[in-house]
């Protein structure tokens, strides 16, 4: 049975300003996210990605700008929304005294046709540690358990933030495929992380904001371009004054050199063997020794130390 | 693989407030007998007290004017109801906020009212399994009360409003190890000093003190209502007072998360 189609989109976040005090951590923010994708939202510790979240989940009132979630003001029509979204929040929601089971169960009678606990349960692994008291769950075991809450009253829409922080390999492919089927059965997904693979790998399409801001947004395909390759030098000593157009002119007008540090460069462009011997040779001429020099795809983590000169993680 | 599973296709939706209510009441109430702790809190010392105080009386003259345990019984009662209403309430709510516990339900179908209404109903529940055990043992060592159970009720009632809106208050605004602290310093004085367990009568001249304390009200109400079958208006007036008074502290103080 597929979902109800409707005009609005998922969320819509349109100029949002959100302050700490003297501190902004949301700083003019447009974000929409269409019906029936995975949304992923992307960037370092302290972006502003919790705290937009929590507006869109009316935790909190917007300071400036507006916000609508499936149509709804999140703070005026609370009641009319919180049904029908999903939360996973990044810290704490469980008693620690409360067993994982018995607090899936619990939320699920909090909603008027959940999913079945006991299946659920049992796809997201908790059905060895069913009566384990939360505070002795593992960190993924945490993590899964918190999922399983967002998703039990068969929203549709969740917000799960950094679903996967602090699981294991295994862990993180259930959540990833879990994630995936929901998009299939016809729920919105938004999820937060500072992991590129993660946004990469399920993403319809990833807005990667910093310091409060959006600073790209587009599919993966549209912010990898298409999978160009990349080159990254990591030298063992800082590089000679007017090092990136030196290596530029060596390498001719294809590429591209970007300074990230003064021991490191990142070269975009049509890239392969020839290049690395160009950038090796160009290194021994300039009399730095490279401590690193990696080819490979273009990534997201890429995109955003272009774009800030900073590592996302 | 690609397909519909048709598993997690959305159909949302709350259920009716009033299973919500009871769904959160029978978890909070299962939690709260489930911590060794508080089952020492609300069952072991008051029966402890009740036992002791009996056996003390029999050694020392405390004054009572009635038998050591129609004496003892009631004000052990009222000391169980504190203990709940104000002690473990505030713990577990403090210990919720740190948890994330009341932030969590805050994105869930559960209104603020209905976590209320279910803290409630957990609260009444653990105060009758009290009450049945504490009257149990009282009953065991010759208890004969001469009750108006009208009056035991709106005493109970009054002073778990009492008590329950002061240790909302307090948890709301203290950190969760130092509510831990606070309720059980508070429990002990006025186990101690509050005329919960000895009556008014006990105390001297500062029992025109502690008759005005929530506790002193309570333990005089519930002595009234089991001893003489009365209705103590002037102490049910007392904690309304109480009540009133937690409300708006806890109403205008309390952060949920």
């Amino acid at each position: 049975m597929p979902t109800p189609v409707s005009s609005s989109p998922a969320v819509a976040v349109d100029g949002l300003v959100m302050r700490y005090g003297e501190k902004v951590a949301v700083d003019g923010l447009d974000l929409v996210v269409d019906r029936n994708t995975i949304t992923a939202v992307l960037g370092p510790n302290g972006a502003g990605k919790t705290t937009t979240l929590e507006t869109c989940e009316g935790y909190r009132r917007a300071q400036q700008g507006s916000v609508s979630v499936l149509g709804l003001d999140p703070q005026r029509q609370r009641r009319d929304l919180l049904p029908r979204i999903g939360v996973m929040l990044q810290d704490g929601g469980a008693w620690s005294g409360v067993r994982a089971m018995e607090m899936l169960r619990h939320i699920s009678r909090l909603h008027a046709d959940p999913l079945d606990v006991d299946v659920l349960g049992e796809r997201l692994g908790l059905g060895d540690c069913g009566r384990t008291p939360y505070r002795r769950l593992s960190g993924g075991q945490q993590q899964r358990l918190k999922l399983a809450m967002a998703i039990v009253g068969r929203p549709e829409l969740v917000f799960v933030d950094e679903p996967t922080a602090g699981m294991d390999p295994a862990g993180r492919r259930t959540t990833w495929e879990l994630l995936e089927q929901l998009r299939r059965d016809g729920v919105t997904v938004v999820l937060t992380t500072h992991h590129m693979d993660e946004a990469e790998r399920l993403a319809d399409r990833i807005h990667i904001i910093d310091r409060g801001r959006m600073i790209a947004s587009g599919t993966p395909l549209e912010l990898t371009r298409g999978g160009s390759s990349t080159i990254r030098l990591v030298v063992t000593k800082p590089f000679p004054e007017g090092a990136p157009d030196s290596l530029g002119q060596a390498l001719g007008h294809h590429l591209e050199v970007t300074t990230i540090s003064d021991v490191s460069l990142l070269i975009t462009g049509p890239a392969d063997s020839t290049t690395l011997a160009t950038v090796s040779a160009w290194c021994e001429q300039q009399g730095v020794l490279p401590e690193s020099l990696n080819l490979g795809q273009r990534t997201l983590e890429d995109t955003f130390l272009e774009i800030t000169g900073r590592e996302l993680s | 693989m690609n397909q519909p599973t048709n598993t997690f296709t959305p159909h949302p939706g709350a259920a009716p407030l009033a299973r919500q209510v009871l769904a959160q009441a029978s978890m909070e109430s299962r939690l709260m007998l489930r911590n060794g702790e508080q089952l020492l809190l609300a069952v072991v010392i008051p029966v402890i007290v009740l036992i002791g105080a009996v056996t003390a009386a029999d050694h020392l003259d405390l004054g009572l004017s009635h038998r050591p345990i129609d004496e003892f019984t009631p004000g052990v009662l009222a000391l169980a109801v504190m203990s709940t209403a104000f002690t473990s309430l505030a713990i577990a709510t403090g210990f919720e906020r740190r948890y994330g516990v009341i932030k969590r339900l805050g994105s869930s179908p559960l209104p603020r009212s209905g976590l209320l209404l279910g803290k409630v109903g957990a609260l009444l529940l653990v105060e009758l399994l009290q009450i049945a055990i504490i009257s149990g043992v009282a009953l065991a060592l010759d208890w004969q009360p001469h009750a108006s159970l009208l009056a035991a009720l709106l005493a109970i009632v009054l002073g778990t409003a009492a008590f329950a809106s002061l240790g909302l208050f307090v948890a709301g605004v203290m950190r969760a190890e130092a509510t831990l602290a606070a309720a059980n310093l508070v429990y002990l004085l006025l186990l101690a000093g509050g005329a919960v367990v000895l009556p008014i009568s006990a105390y001297g001249a500062f029992g025109d003190v502690v008759r005005w304390l929530p506790s002193g009200a309570l333990g005089s109400a519930m002595r009234a209502s089991l001893i003489d079958g009365a209705v103590a208006w002037r102490d049910l007036a007392v904690l309304t007072v109480w009540a009133v008074l937690g409300t708006v502290l806890t109403a205008r103080t309390f952060k949920w998360e």
